[in-house]
């Protein structure tokens, strides 16, 4: 497909669109599908047929539509293209039975109990980038895709601009890994391009593994060929002709719309050989994960998808200059390449306009735990934390006080309320004992107990440890039986600084990302709970969760 | 590399269900690197690794059998027993461990006698213990034979494992 055979077909299908006077998107991302999505998709077809309004208005099955906690949702649209103003309207908790309801409200008066006020912190202040068509497109269509803008950048770079320039633009963007280290993209890929081996590969981590993350599951559903069109130009820009997808194996939803996604762009000349009618050639595959934390690890995955048991190996050399088959190899999260396309159409400046100093663009969170409003929230990077939870997430429900938000997973830290002022950015968190890891957020109450949470993400530590250093595979052993012992309030003062001199220990001397930062979410709540540590030295747990083999003092 | 040589060994047996695999195995080519994808495409079909499925996935894409068993027993996705009829999946990633979703796994094992990883004498039930499946919007959560359920309850859960394993055993769960 030629750019000028793609802008016309974006063009039919933005008229086929605009035909209708209505609409209905119903979300049909996991979470809203398992609290029956389907059936209501099926239901207001099935309403809107009987009452021969099938012609004017739409139903679509569309990705993640962001508030998880009230689904099934429906998005409305009404009164396109009648020159009347059109109005927005997103319905939530909606079940089959209300499909004639719905139907009934298409003249602008929705039933208030299923109808969220438009003015919801939770998207108004939003800033949707990577995300930005999640919720606005059917995901098993390529057309749907076209019509939001999908393939253009890419066509625009093999047509207007060579590698380097492309390469230009993302380093102009300022635009840093979202899988959690948060390494410039531009230095990434600059470094892939000089290496002189061939062939090269162009690899996507879709392994997501952080408890608590599913940022990368609703982008994979919701908008596929985002993925595949920021992985394109990637290999177009680092010279590479074959990719990989890893993606975990829980995920059977997104792998379905990704499998779909790369034969229907296959198809349309838009991904394999000769993309857009020109030379450039770029065959994706994908590899199923197989449940190994380890292998959302870069050198982990690259040896998983060689087929061998998914351990790390020791950096350098990077997989920029010796990756997969021994290739130089590029290797980002999801989120980084569904940032791409927007920057090469809009440009690196205008990305690099967004967020704070040393942190561009925008930066997609799962919202999730003790919060009223979980989902997903795309914001300006720098937005802060206090926005985040209490305005977007609409605060701790059941009346409870806050008391920490959890970032980065198993290698994160637990933020106390003191710093809920704070930006979130790569540095700011970093500098707070945590790190943005890939953007799980867990929201934490009264009723947790820190301790608890540290031995929860020993304990996984410790299972998902691959076992090929000593320091990672005997360290969690030992850190998780000191937490025990502080859960069952047999901890002694000593235990206080064996726990700390340890955490040093596995933290210098493993040999990958696991065990190097297995001891942060201990440290970050020895660091602002430290109190909690000691009320178990006493006996007590504050939170009331442990149960303890002792009352009273020690 | 990627043809299959003359000599390749038959499939342990011609149950339909190979048929499929093979044509899987001959896609991705006969290569070593494969492992893992034949492994996924054998556990698909059959729902675990039978000795003979690896002895034929080491012979066919030429690794060792150690190396095979070694991979096989690294991933948690992989299981070299047979299904049993229902499969609990509870959830206790971050989220649904801090919204009381141990307090599922407690109901289980008081019920059912089973605890993560295990399986019920009868072999009708076994429980699985995940660490997040990216669904935490539904925490606490567990996947029933397949079926996502949350934000459930301990009793919520048992309820449902009680009617689904009546269902297909024609008779009540032993008590435990
Ligand atoms: C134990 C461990 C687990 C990781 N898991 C993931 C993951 O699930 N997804 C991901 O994108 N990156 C993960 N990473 C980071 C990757 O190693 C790598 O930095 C990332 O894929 C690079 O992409 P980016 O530069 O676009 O962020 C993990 C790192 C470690 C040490
Ligand atoms: S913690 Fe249970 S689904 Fe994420």
């Amino acid at each position: 497909m030629t750019p000028e055979e793609l802008r016309s077909r974006a063009a039919q299908v933005r008229s086929r669109e605009a035909a209708y006077a209505e609409s209905f998107r119903v979300c049909t991302a996991e979470s809203c599908l398992s609290l029956g999505s389907r059936a209501l998709l099926h239901a207001i077809e099935g309403e809107l047929e009987s009452r021969e309004l099938a012609e004017r208005c739409r139903v679509k099955p569309v990705g993640c539509l962001g508030l998880c906690a009230q689904g099934p949702l429906v998005a409305a649209e009404l009164r396109r293209g009648h020159g009347a103003e059109e109005r927005s309207h997103l319905l939530r908790t909606v079940r089959a039975e209300h499909a004639a309801a719905l139907v009934d409200g298409l003249d602008g008066s929705f039933d208030p109990g299923l109808e969220l006020p438009v003015d919801l912190p939770f998207f108004e202040k939003q800033l949707r980038i990577a995300t930005e068509n999640c919720g606005r497109i059917d995901p098993h269509e390529l057309d749907d895709a076209i019509g939001a803008g999908a393939y253009e950048a890419l066509l625009q770079a093999l047509y207007e601009k060579t590698p380097a320039d492309v390469l230009a633009e993302v380093e102009r963007s300022g635009l840093r890994g979202r899988g959690g280290a948060g390494y410039p993209t531009g230095l990434k890929w600059r470094t892939v391009a000089k290496n002189t081996a061939t062939p090269r590969y162009v690899v996507c981590n879709a392994d997501e593994g952080d408890p608590g993350a599913f940022m990368d599951r609703g982008v994979l559903e919701s908008d596929p060929h985002r993925v595949l069109e920021g992985m394109a130009i990637a290999a177009y820009a680092v010279g590479a002709s074959a990719g990989y997808i890893y993606i975990r194996a829980e995920y059977t939803l997104a792998e379905q719309r990704l499998r779909r996604a790369i034969s229907q762009a296959e198809g349309a000349g838009l991904l394999g050989k000769a993309i857009g009618a020109t030379p450039f050639e770029f065959n994706v595959e994908l590899r199923l994960g197989a449940g190994a934390y380890v292998c959302g690890e870069e050198t982990a995955l690259l040896t998983s998808i060689e087929g061998n048991r998914g351990q790390p190996r020791p950096r350098p050399p990077y997989p920029a200059e010796e990756g997969l088959f021994g290739k130089p190899t590029l290797i980002n999260n999801v989120e980084t390449f569904a940032n791409v396309p927007p920057i090469v159409r809009r440009g690196g400046d205008w990305f690099a306009s967004i967020g704070t100093g040393k942190s561009k663009g925008t930066k997609v969170f799962a919202l999730a735990g003790k919060i009223t409003n979980t989902g997903l929230v795309e914001v300006p990077m720098g937005t802060p934390l206090r926005e985040i939870v209490f305005g977007l997430g609409g605060g701790i429900p059941d009346g409870a006080a806050f008391k920490a938000v959890q970032t980065g997973g198993p290698s994160g830290g637990c933020i106390p309320a003191a710093y809920l002022d704070s930006p979130v950015d790569y540095e700011t968190l970093a500098s707070l004992g945590s790190i943005m890891g890939s953007g799980g957020m867990v929201v934490m109450d009264e009723h947790t107990c820190m301790v608890d949470v540290a031995k929860f993400f020993l304990a996984f530590c410790r299972d998902e440890s691959c076992g090929k250093c000593v320091p990672c595979r005997v360290g969690t052993v030992e850190l998780h039986g000191l937490l025990e012992r502080f859960s069952r309030g047999e901890a002694g003062v000593h235990d206080l600084s064996l726990l700390e001199e340890l955490c040093d220990l596995v933290k210098s001397a493993s040999l990958c990302g696991l065990g190097q930062s297995a001891p942060n979410p201990i440290l970050s709540t020895l660091r602002h709970f430290g109190d909690e540590y000691r009320a178990h030295l006493e006996g007590r747990c504050p939170a009331g969760v442990c149960t303890m083999r002792r009352e009273g003092s020690s | 590399m990627t043809q299959r040589p003359p000599d390749a060994p038959a499939p342990p047996s011609d149950d339909a269900r190979w048929k499929r695999i093979v044509a899987t195995l001959r896609r991705l080519g006969h290569r070593p690197q494969s492992l893992i994808e034949g492994m996924h495409a054998v556990q698909n079909e059959f729902g675990y690794l039978e000795p003979a499925a690896l002895r034929y996935l080491a012979e066919l894409l030429v690794v060792p059998l150690a190396k095979v068993h070694g991979v096989a027993t690294f991933y948690h996705h992989f299981t070299m027993r047979p299904p049993t009829r229902h499969t609990c999946v509870v959830c206790l990633g971050t989220v649904c461990h801090i919204k009381r979703g141990p307090a599922i796994l407690a109901e289980i094992e008081k019920r059912y006698g089973v605890g993560a990883g295990a399986t019920t004498a009868d072999g009708s039930l076994s429980v699985v213990e995940a660490r997040c499946i990216g669904a935490c919007s539904l925490a606490p959560l567990v996947v029933l034979d397949g079926e996502t359920i949350g934000p459930t309850t301990p009793e919520e859960v048992r309820e449902r494992l009680d009617s689904c394993i009546a269902k297909t055993e024609g008779e009540p769960p032993r008590d435990a």
